[in-house]
């Protein structure tokens, strides 16, 4: 049953606390598509919660007029799943980066997304540590020059989607750190979805690796770098909208309508539901165009319905209603 | 068969110690257990200890792969499984070979001769077999071809393989102790009715194999007579037998019922603590929510999120889970959250001897977190009273806003013992400091006026929505704060905080003497060999020597150093290198403190204790 709850604005949902990211962070910008998004959610403030670890990243809930934890380096998903199996009705969101993700926090990366509870992951890619002052992390490139690698770094990445969905990721969604518009729609449709989701946002850091996405993200490129893809839509990005996506063998091919016979009915169709993550992951590894939008989100039984149907089955063939008919149930035996 | 000898009255016996040892596979865990159960139901006291290898299916016969259950019975107090036993039941030589030394000289030793064959005395390396040889000739030997017996006595019963023909040989054994020491095979029977209600055929083959081996026993001119001990002199009641770790998960179960919240336990399977998560996931009837996570760290990292939204959380781990969990446990400390971390100590450092006891976790418990980070450190004593302890850490974690610790160890979490039945209307309130009403001016680090606990307030409360974290929290806002004075002041009241605690727990008291020559002094699991060594040395004659165990280890209890004051020397016993010793000499200067240690993965054995303690004040 949908209750209806007080209308939101994004102030509502700003705390009082001075923001200190570097000036011209997109960490500002997904803060205020937080902020925007959080009053469409038909969600009461008082009912969210914000979990972070360490990094630039995870300053986030301290911004946020709600419920907020700033934790310990890479242990949110922890945390947050303690939170949202103690209370089901909480919409619980956990902010990390891809150093507190994917390098001190990977054990529980990967196994929150395998056990699908009802948590909205954001992770904010910048491929650089910038807490601790530009240091390579591992989803920096190989040859990057940071403080930590100064002639180069020698550690091939992981990309965060890749891994996610290796890690049985049910909802996956990229997006640029400059998008504020569709960030927004994505933070509301993982908010509504089921189970574990994972945005990963492509995100400048204009001190330690500034432009690290500006062949993909810049406003010049980015229609024909990138394609955002949409459930049930064919797969057409360009700033003339004449390029698609069909599948070759085993490949995915950039093709442009109206070439070699080509219309848009050959063009693939975004299925972003199908259960099989076969083409989700060749989607997610494509180089060019780079995907962007929802890429999965696989409807599937969440961790805590499977916790709690099976209290409910215990709870109704179970004789024990209170500690005490356990403590005097069996082999008990009288002193006189 | 009308050989048998006309029963003669049994004598009468205060205490007897039996050791079952037999192969893995051969049932010694359930033959143990029978015969305590029975003995506990026939009135008298008891302490249990199984011993079984690390090794899941060790091959058979091989010397480690023996697995054994000591029990421990008397008509007067018993505190601990004992040293010395008075009878050993060997199933095969590697049982013999294993066991041997702990048998008092000119006792008695049961063996099953079938079992003596080549191959097996190969396998407990024995160069003779020591039933021919003259080695076994200070113990009184009965040797019985269980095995052939107990096909014998199964001839006829339909629908049984041989291999459960001769798996039923522990029953013979059983049965034989049971006329032994004058016991009825009744309850043991009753346990046959009701766990094999479906296969009649194996009630019949049970049954018929321990009623052989009780009239064998009966029949046997070796056997001189039989003992009986007496019924043990306990407070009226309804009693059951309880493992430490049992007790422990119940004990949480208990506080959960009566503070009205709900139970959250996150924990990663760790030797020797894994049964209070064993225990814990069987009670969803009770809405337990027990979260298996992919680590230690994930463990306490979901109990600390579960409590921030009101649950009541519990972590469980041992020594090396412990260390993993530091960072985790200062954050709890840092936001002032309630949660309890119990560990269940064993032999350290390191992997150590993950199924051996000690106690050598009581620093890292103290002190090891980065920062000043002082947490509520208690110990329980017994098996029985790892259920008060596990209920009393709830409840000073949810009064206090603060981690506690609760350190057990291998020894009192696998021993069992009788436990007096608590009903959760007995046990006392427990208080929390949840808000539920915005008041104006709320702040997050609000604090009650006696305790300094801040006050609780979670998610899913409307006007009460604010940020909690790692980093130092302005006193008054709770923002936060990097001004020097502020995070001074807040270090000291978390450690006011924990020290206030002091107010609300009881003093230490003495037993057996109140002043004198000698305070025997040591905490946690060693209650029982510490109790019954200073009350035999007190029976000698020593009437100076008393005994101040200790379960309130941080904050101590009030009256502490006025308690060590009293004695002329003061002995602080533990199995560790003197951890505790190095709390009490931190907070109290001017008192000399000896120390008598042990870590060999072993409890304190009571001649040890008994010649030390002679030592001291000869």
């Amino acid at each position: 049953m949908e209750t209806t709850v007080k209308k939101y604005t994004f102030k509502d949902f700003s705390s009082d606390q001075e923001v200190r990211w570097c000036p011209g962070c997109d960490d500002y910008v997904i803060l205020r598509s937080m902020q925007k998004a959080l009053p469409e959610m038909n969600v009461k403030k008082e009912d969210v919660v914000f979990i972070s670890g360490i990094g630039c990243s995870s300053r986030f809930p301290y911004y946020m007029n709600t419920y907020g934890m700033h934790s310990i380096h890479g242990r949110a998903p922890g945390i947050a799943s303690g939170v949202k199996l103690a209370n089901p009705a909480l919409s619980v969101w956990i902010i990390t980066g891809d150093g507190d993700a994917m390098a001190i926090g990977g054990n529980h990366f990967i196994h929150v997304l395998r056990r699908n509870i009802d948590l909205n992951i954001v992770l904010f890619n910048n491929e650089i540590y910038g807490l601790t002052k530009g240091q390579f992390s591992p989803t920096s490139l190989v040859g990057q020059k940071t403080k930590s690698s100064p002639y180069g770094n020698t550690q091939p990445p992981f990309s965060p989607g890749e891994l996610a969905l290796g890690a049985q990721a049910r909802f996956f969604a990229r997006i640029g750190g400059n998008n504020p518009k569709e960030m927004s729609t994505i933070f509301v449709e993982s908010h509504k979805f089921k189970g574990t989701s994972l945005i990963e946002v492509l995100q400048n850091c204009v001190i330690f690796n500034d432009g690290c996405f500006k062949n993909v993200t810049d406003k010049e490129v980015k229609e024909d770098q990138q394609i955002y893809l949409e459930h049930g839509k064919p797969m057409i990005f360009g700033k003339e909208k004449d390029k698609g996506l069909v599948l070759n063998g085993l490949k995915l091919e950039v093709v442009t309508i109206g070439e070699n016979g080509i219309t848009q009915e050959d063009l693939l169709v975004h299925n972003a539901k199908e259960e099989d993550p076969t083409l989700h992951q060749m989607l997610v590894r494509m180089k060019y165009p780079v995907a962007t939008g929802i890429i999965r989100s696989f409807d599937d039984v969440t961790l805590e319905e499977r916790m709690n149907d099976l209290t409910a089955q215990v709870k109704e063939n179970s004789n024990f209603k209170k500690t005490d008919d356990l403590f005097f149930s069996g082999e008990t035996y009288e002193v006189k | 068969m009308n050989t048998a000898k006309i029963k003669e009255q049994p004598e009468v016996l205060e205490a007897v110690i039996i050791r079952f040892v037999g192969d893995s596979g051969d049932g010694m865990q359930l033959t143990g257990t029978q015969f305590s159960d029975t003995s506990a139901m026939f009135g008298n006291d008891i302490a249990t200890f199984p011993n079984y290898p690390s090794e899941i299916r060790a091959p058979q016969g091989s010397l480690y792969g023996v697995s054994g259950f000591q029990v421990h019975i008397g008509s007067v107090e018993i505190s601990t499984p004992g040293d010395e036993v008075d009878l050993l039941v060997a199933m095969n030589p590697a049982g013999l070979k294993t066991n041997l030394h702990a048998v008092k000289p000119g006792h008695t030793i049961i063996v099953d001769t079938d079992a003596f064959t080549k191959k097996n005395l190969e396998k407990a390396q024995y160069e003779s077999n020591p039933l021919e040889d003259d080695s076994l000739e200070n113990y009184r030997i009965i040797e019985v071809s269980m095995t052939s017996l107990t096909k014998e006595a199964l001839k006829g019963v339909e629908g049984l393989d041989n291999k459960s023909i001769t798996r039923s040989k522990n029953m013979f054994a059983l049965g034989m102790v049971y006329w032994m020491y004058d016991r009825s095979t009744e309850h043991t029977e009753d346990f046959f009715n009701k766990k094999f209600k479906s296969k009649p055929h194996v009630i019949e083959a049970n049954t018929r194999v321990l009623k052989a081996g009780y009239n064998y026993a009966n029949t046997l001119e070796l056997i001189p007579n039989s003992y009986t001990i007496s019924p043990a002199k306990m407070s009226s009641g309804t009693y059951r037998i309880i493992m430490g770790n049992t007790a422990t998960a119940w004990g949480f179960l208990a506080a959960a019922e009566k503070s009205g919240l709900e139970l959250f336990l996150g924990s990663y399977p760790i030797t020797p603590a894994t049964d209070i998560l064993h225990e814990l996931v069987k009670h969803k009837h009770f809405g337990v929510k027990a979260f298996q996570a992919e680590d230690e760290i994930a463990g306490i990292a979901s109990a600390i999120g579960a409590s921030f939204a009101g649950d009541l959380a519990i972590t469980t781990t041992s020594g090396p889970g412990l260390a993993l969990k530091g960072e985790a446990l200062g954050l709890a400390m840092m936001i002032e959250l309630p949660l309890v971390v119990v560990n269940v100590q064993r032999g350290g450092p390191s992997t150590g001897l993950p199924t051996k006891t000690e106690q050598s976790d009581l620093l890292q418990a103290m002190y090891g977190r980065n920062g000043e980070s002082p947490v509520i450190v208690i110990a329980a004593s017994t098996p029985a009273d790892c259920f008060d302890f596990a209920y009393q850490a709830c409840k000073l974690a949810l009064e206090h806003m603060t981690p506690v610790i609760l350190l057990t160890d291998g020894y009192i979490a696998n021993g069992s013992a009788p436990w007096k039945v608590k009903s959760v209307a007995e046990m006392p309130e427990i208080k929390n400091n949840l808000v539920i009403e915005v008041k104006e001016n709320w702040h997050p680090y609000d604090r009650n006026e006696e305790t300094l606990a801040r006050n609780w307030a979670v998610p899913g409360t409307a006007g009460l929505e604010h940020r909690v974290g790692g980093l130092e929290k302005d006193k008054v806002t709770g923002n936060v704060s990097y001004v020097p004075e502020n995070h001074e002041y807040m270090t000291n009241i978390r450690a006011e905080k924990v020290q206030r605690v002091q107010n609300y727990i009881p003093n230490i008291e003495t037993e057996f003497a109140e002043t004198g020559d000698l305070l025997v002094v040591g905490w946690g699991g060693t209650y029982g060999s510490l109790h019954t060594a200073v009350k035999q040395i007190n029976e000698q004659g020593y009437k100076k020597i008393g005994l101040a165990h200790f379960n309130y280890i941080n904050p101590l209890p009030k009256n502490t150093k006025e308690v060590l004051s009293r004695f002329k020397k003061v002995l602080v016993c533990e199995l560790n290198n003197g951890q505790f010793s190095k709390v009490l000499s931190s907070n109290f200067s001017g008192i000399e403190l000896l120390q008598f240690n042990k870590v060999q993965g072993l409890p304190f054995g009571n001649g040890e204790l008994i010649q030390k303690f002679k030592q001291i004040v000869a």
